[in-house]
């Protein structure tokens, strides 16, 4: 042993094999009757020990207005920061000067679901949704348009804990 | 052909059809019953989708393994390899034609068909398919084939892993066969005779064999892990090291028979312990079950079939307890203290079943049973408290300080 390497012995007076078998089996039969873990997922999606948290960030949502329009004034913040360039963003003016996006598209594929869109946006239109349950049956499904965004319900993330809004 | 043969031939396959058509969605529920039972100790549910509790889930395992691709790896030995899953799968069938499943039933008919002809029965049906004289020594050869599939699929492969899986798989099925017939010899000593029926009836006059010959179960049940291959002697198989072993190569139905081979010998190995050891079909603490009828026919069979799954699970249960033997260990506790136990054992019990009958001269089995049973007590004590103190499992590895 060169490099001092500590050899351990196996204990060889004080093992067992056949008790501890037993032992071991009387174990695993006393589990068969613990209450069991398993949360019942279509069913129940979120039990008193566990649901999504808050701050979980998923597909997008679009906040409208009270007259059903996009909060959106195609400012081009997002496109600007998002870091995977998954925002498409064409913005277009009405005769009042009034700015809005003629195309507003958000690439779920690319998106990292950092959550820089909703942290810019000074209209606090854009928002990362807690939801998950995401499955299409084609990938260009996955290209949500503005109608899309801005019909969708799930709540919004908080992005921070409102019980520790400074992450401490 | 006389029509008393004939009726015979019809009772023998209404048998047949009876016990393949039990065994087989046995078998199937099985699979169900693992997952369950793993759940249950691993505080989960198991799979309870499919149908109501997933009652259909071993339906819906093998519509996909029948429409699964079927592959053959281009260096396979073809014909060995397509044979394989079926040398595994029939001897496992096989097993279940010898083993008493229910008392026997009167039964008495006289018919006569077209063509056919007329066909006579009348008298007692042993609940057995074949009731051979030679009894379990026809098992013991028929459960050493069963070899022959694991180490040709394993060989015929033509990959690592399998070969690893196949090699391990005989070496530790020849291993532990020795001591599964060395169990077996006390219990022709107190019975004397092999055929399971002169068993089950030595065992209804006098005690269960589990209380005069402990150990002989002891041993046989742990030789009967091995030999089924399941944890904690699933070497040939050890997916944390040879992927999948013996069945690496295989997919689809070819996988499946491999699988419903292991289930029908898990099966085997049950009803055997219960028939050896467990009295059979015989209904605990009455003697209603000893005159033939049909109630006593159905009530017999439930009980059998009580022990025989009751068995099963405790099959399961150690699978998901214990983890797996490392190889050498495996060879140690198979040689070095099955082995001697299982002689020693058999001198012992040898010795004090001459000894009650000449010496003290007690001719009833239930009080040479009890006798038996305090000897049993005895060795009990020196193996559970001293000898299984660290002597049961040792591997083969050089000790520490020989490695200086």
């Amino acid at each position: 042993m060169a490099i001092g390497v500590k050899v351990l012995r196996r204990p060889e007076t004080d093992v067992s094999y056949v008790r501890a078998t037993l032992k071991g089996m009387a174990l695993t039969f006393r589990h068969m009757f613990r209450p069991k873990w398993t949360m019942q997922y279509p069913e129940e999606k979120s039990t008193t020990d566990w649901s999504l948290s808050p701050r979980w960030r998923g597909t997008h949502r679009m906040l409208t207005d009270q007259q059903g329009r996009s909060k959106c004034v195609a400012c081009g913040l997002c496109p600007q920061i998002c870091p995977a360039n998954c925002i498409k963003l064409v913005p277009g003016e009405d005769e009042d000067g009034n700015r809005y996006p003629l195309i507003y598209e958000i690439d779920e594929f690319r998106c990292v679901f950092c959550g820089y869109c909703q942290e810019v946006c000074p209209e606090e239109a854009i928002h990362v949704g807690v939801h998950y349950e995401n499955a299409e049956y084609g990938r260009d499904r996955f290209v949500y348009d503005l109608e899309r965004l801005s019909s969708q319900t799930h709540p919004v993330s908080s992005l921070w804990d409102p019980s520790d809004p400074k992450g401490e | 052909m006389t029509p008393e043969l004939k009726g015979f031939i019809v009772l023998t396959v209404v048998k047949m059809l009876v016990v393949f058509t039990i065994t087989l969605v046995g078998v199937a529920l099985l699979t169900l019953l693992e997952r369950k039972v793993s759940a249950w100790m691993q505080n989960r549910r198991g799979p309870n989708r499919v149908g109501y509790a997933g009652l259909l889930q071993p339906a819906a395992d093998g519509l996909k393994n029948i429409i699964k691709e079927e592959t053959l790896p281009d260096e396979a030995n073809k014909i060995l390899f397509m044979l394989a899953p079926l040398l595994s799968f029939v001897p496992a069938l096989m097993l279940a034609a010898v083993i008493p499943f229910a008392a026997p039933l009167p039964v008495a008919f006289d018919f006569s068909l077209p063509v056919l002809g007329r066909f006579v029965h009348d008298g007692l049906v042993p609940m057995v398919v074949a009731d051979l004289p030679v009894g379990f020594l026809f098992v013991l050869a028929i459960s050493s084939l069963g070899v022959y599939g694991i180490a040709l699929a394993g060989w015929s492969s033509n990959s690592k892993y399998s070969l690893l899986g196949g090699l391990r798989a005989s070496a530790q099925m020849v291993s532990y066969e020795v001591p599964l017939g060395l169990s077996i010899i006390p219990v022709i000593l107190l019975s004397g005779n092999v055929s399971f029926g002169a068993i089950i009836t030595e065992q209804q006059t006098g005690l269960w064999y589990v209380l005069p010959l402990f150990f002989a179960f002891f041993l046989f049940f742990v030789s009967g892990f091995a030999e089924t291959n399941r944890l904690p002697f699933d070497m040939p198989e050890a997916e944390s090291e040879l992927i999948a072993g013996y069945h690496t190569e295989y997919s689809a139905m070819k996988f499946s028979m491999f699988f419903i081979a292991e289930y029908a010998n898990i099966v085997t190995v049950a009803a055997m312990t219960a028939a050896l050891f467990f009295g059979g079909w015989d209904i605990p603490f009455t003697r209603w079950d000893q005159t033939p009828g049909l109630p006593q026919t159905l009530a017999s069979g439930l009980f059998m079939f009580g022990k025989t799954m009751s068995f099963v699970f405790v099959v399961m249960w150690v699978r998901w307890t214990l983890p797996r033997f490392r190889y050498d260990q495996l060879m140690s506790l198979g040689w070095k203290f099955m082995l001697p136990l299982g002689l020693v054992y058999v001198m012992l019990i040898g010795s004090a079943v001459w000894l009650i009958e000449n010496m003290l001269g007690v001719g009833s089995p239930v009080t040479r049973g009890f006798l038996l049973f305090g000897l049993n007590l005895g060795l009990g004590y020196l193996i559970f408290f001293i000898i299984d103190r660290g002597h049961v499992v040792r591997g083969s590895t050089a000790r520490p300080e020989a490695v200086h």
